[in-house]
């Protein structure tokens, strides 16, 4: 018998307008470790959602171990042995560890014995998890714990992980792969998602490409690189950003112990933040979520007040001014957030455009707004970089993510800035959109602008920044000139890995 | 003014009963925030609740059919709200005060020949033994049958919170409600049944006005306790324990300040009728420390 453990054939999925799922076939063997590979929107999660009993599909069967495998729903799934870590985790903040574990699992012991089983498996597979912590106080690689662990103790056939990657460090990632290549040695399949190349390089046996809801190839990662898969996955060769060598220039923005308290419960306080950034340069500022990043930006931009001298503008204080007169000097910034925070979701692109731009673009006469030339702008940005929506008019909240970022990100690039501030600029964006955000911020660099890049994605980082630093619980390591630093070296200034590190030097 | 004129054991005694419509209103909606739902419409469930109780009660002569008849009319009112907010996807807010309203009204119209009629009498429970303890047996154990029921309710609740697997799927539904639905878990079905406890209990607990504590019928009589039990839901943090003390808290300022009205106190009445909403606000605002369940109020819809 020779049945893989898993069979995809010609699942189909339609939606209103798209379809998710296109005549999707592959297998997957006992204890392999295959890649799903794909842009936003090629289909991967409906897919795994499928597997999972979430979505039911229009067309195509597949086959658990040789019977027809048809779940209903996730309880279905995981009674016959699916499980599967979700990229928003699916826990509950309020609850404990135990807790969380308990709703993840069919017929669930008593708490006492789900505690003294997640000691178990957290002392085996090297993953330390204290049962009684409630689950809002964990970093985002404890929380994933959480969720591998309540996979784990189902002792899972197949374990499907989406985007695990996103909020780890670097050494984080390397004990979450050792942990998985452990699982595929005892017999546990994994279908592994994401669009982290090297990683999947790093990991997986086989993977399936899917671009627009079908299967454009299957590859053996380990002898394809990175480029190829890219390639793949995008559907035309993929523009890799250039940027012209160019002398050093003078000093534009300079933080001097820039220190501020948390702004609310859950902040980072800022810590003797000390930094020069010069005319025509890329600095990106590295780390892991939470240390420091949104209160830099909001410290930057003016939307929290520090002490005047702390921030220094072409040697004036700026520290005490408020974000419209930054911009109209000509310090921009893009936070992290798009909905709600870069733009207001229910007013129209020009309305939005209106609120960061009327000063630079010259919006507003005596409190008046021209509306012809604020959509006028809002068509620039949109035509610029290539944001796919019907016009202007439309609802910020109407855009996908990707679009929505490259309007914002394009909106603040448009005002010529001599600064420019942006928090997680490629996030959630796919490939070629990502590549098109990065090519701008190096255009505009070489324009003479300098930029502060703040980002969780390394591989952005280092192939943009000129110099890197790195953020840890509100205190900003020294500069480095980016290239030649490795992975290594990154990992260390980031921190390291918590407590990650100890209980795998035992097992 | 005559303060020898106040008995603290009546007093207490009457505490307890001054507390059990709020208590019985609030641990459902308790129950239904947990889950992650505003229902603002405790207020018009419970005077649906006091007219349906009061009707089954005349006309069977049977106090105990006319709670159960209110807890079912509380439940059939809440349904309507749970039927617009999770499955036609209404907002929440609205809905419950529009609930409210035509709680109101339709309680007003269905009373309509019930005005003036004394409900059937429904005697106090003597428990043996426990009730011949001195002070403590007429404050405790001499009261009727729904004071004990309220307490059963709110103790049963907190059990069930806290011990029960549909509990846990109860709480994850009102706290993350994408996630409980990924896990695999019926969101709406959970909600609606919540929804339909608290109707229920807001019923018992207009019920209790018109058949136990007044005991007749008039249009309006809930008097604003629906909203006192939807606040002391929020200033408990949304906690069995803490519900039972800001009641009584509440119940025990109200039954004061009746008292020292009457023993003539030389304080404006205005100000003695303001007592229990500012005692009780104040000690729940002073030992809060909870956080409110994270999906509450927000439309669940589940899309993809």
């Amino acid at each position: 018998m020779t049945d893989p453990l898993l069979r995809l054939s010609g699942l189909t999925k339609a939606y209103p307008g798209v379809v998710a799922n296109k005549d999707v076939s592959f297998d997957i063997g006992r204890g392999e470790v295959h890649a799903l590979l794909g842009e936003n929107g090629a289909g991967k999660s409906t897919l795994v959602k499928t597997i999972y009993g979430l979505v039911k599909p229009d067309a195509g069967t597949m086959t658990l171990e040789g019977r027809p495998f048809q779940p209903a729903e996730p309880r279905a799934a995981r009674a016959l042995g699916i499980a599967m870590v979700f990229q928003h985790f699916s826990l509950f903040d309020a609850m404990n560890v135990a807790e969380n574990i308990a709703l993840g699992m069919e017929d669930p012991p008593p708490q006492a014995e789900i505690a003294a089983r997640v000691r178990h498996v957290s002392d085996q597979y090297g993953l330390p998890l204290d049962p009684d912590r409630i689950v809002g106080e964990l970093s985002a690689g404890e929380r994933q714990r959480v969720e591998i662990i309540r996979c784990l103790l189902q002792d899972p056939k197949l374990l499907i992980m989406d985007e695990p990657t996103s909020v780890l460090t670097p050494q984080e990632v390397n004990i979450l792969f050792e942990t998985l290549r452990k699982l595929s040695a005892e017999g546990t399949a994994i279908l592994y998602i994401s669009h982290k190349l090297e990683e999947i390089r790093a990991l997986c046996e086989n993977a399936t490409v899917l671009r627009l809801g079908e299967v454009v190839g299957d590859c053996d990662p380990r002898a394809t690189s990175a480029r190829e898969m890219a390639e793949l996955m995008v559907g035309t060769a993929l523009h890799v950003p250039e940027r012209a060598e160019k002398p050093a220039g003078d000093v534009v923005l300079s933080l001097n112990g820039l220190s501020a308290k948390a702004p609310h419960q859950f902040g980072t306080p800022l810590r003797e933040i000390s930094l020069e950034v010069r005319k025509g340069e890329v600095l990106g500022i590295g780390g892991v979520a939470g240390n420091g990043q949104d209160e830099l930006v909001a410290a930057l931009s003016g939307e929290m007040r520090t002490g005047g001298d702390m921030i220094g503008y072409h040697g004036q204080a700026i520290g005490q001014m408020p974000p419209n007169a930054r911009r109209k000097i000509g310090l921009l910034a893009a936070p992290e957030e798009r909905m709600g925070h870069a733009a207001a979701p229910d007013m129209s692109l020009t309305e939005n455009a209106i609120l960061t731009a009327m000063t630079r673009e010259n919006l507003t006469t005596r409190g008046f707004v021209h509306w012809g030339k604020a959509r006028g702008f809002a068509e620039r940005v949109i035509e610029t970089f290539d944001v796919r929506t019907p016009g202007p008019q439309n609802a910020a909240r109407s855009l996908s993510g990707g679009n929505l970022q490259k309007f914002v990100i394009g909106r603040e690039i448009m005002q010529a800035p001599e600064v420019l501030v942006v928090n997680q600029p490629t996030w959630g964006v796919d490939a070629s959109a990502a590549a098109a955000i990065r090519q701008a911020l190096l255009d505009l660099a070489a324009k003479g602008t300098a930029v502060i890049v703040i980002s969780q994605d390394l591989d952005e980082l280092m192939e943009i920044s000129d110099r890197f630093a790195a953020l840890n619980e509100g205190r900003l390591s020294a500069p480095r000139p980016a290239k030649g630093l490795t992975v290594e070296e990154i990992g260390l200034m980031l921190g390291g890995a918590h407590d990650m590190e100890v209980s795998h030097a035992g097992a | 003014m005559d303060l020898s004129s106040i008995n603290p054991i009546l007093l207490l005694a009457s505490l307890m009963v001054a507390a059990t419509p709020i208590i019985l209103a609030a641990i459902g909606e308790l129950v239904v925030e947990r889950a992650g739902v505003l229902n603002l419409g405790v207020e018009g469930m419970m005077i649906t609740g006091a007219i349906c109780g009061f009707v089954v009660a005349v006309n069977t002569g049977s106090p105990w059919l006319g709670f159960l008849g209110a807890a079912i009319g509380g439940a059939l009112l809440s349904v309507i709200f749970g039927v617009l907010t999770q499955i036609l996807l209404s907002n929440q807010v609205a809905t419950g005060l529009a609930l409210t309203l035509f709680g109101l009204g339709l309680s007003a119209l269905m009373g309509q020949g019930y005005i003036g009629i004394k409900a059937p009498s429904f005697p106090d429970w003597h428990i043996p033994l426990l009730g011949d303890i001195p002070v403590i047996g007429p404050i405790v154990f001499q009261h009727d049958p729904m004071v004990y029921v309220g307490l059963f309710i709110v103790a049963g609740v907190w059990a069930f919170l806290r011990y029960s697997r549909a509990g846990l799927i109860l709480r994850a539904v009102g706290e993350n409600h994408e996630a409980a639905h990924a896990l695999g878990y019926h969101v709406v079905r959970v909600r609606i049944l919540a929804i339909m406890f608290g109707g229920a209990c807001a019923g018992l607990g207009g019920a209790y006005l018109s058949l136990v504590r007044v005991p007749q019928w008039t249009e309006g009589m809930t008097a604003g306790a629906g909203w006192i039990a939807l606040a002391i839901v929020v200033f408990a943090s949304w906690r069995p324990g803490r519900l039972l003390l800001g009641a009584y808290l509440f119940g025990g300022v109200t039954v004061l300040q009746l008292n020292l009205q009457a023993a003539g106190a030389a304080i404006a009445v205005e100000y003695l009728s303001m007592a229990p909403y500012l005692a009780t606000i104040a000690v729940l605002v002073i030992m809060r420390a909870g956080r409110a369940p994270g999906s509450l109020g927000q439309s669940f819809h589940a899309s993809r």
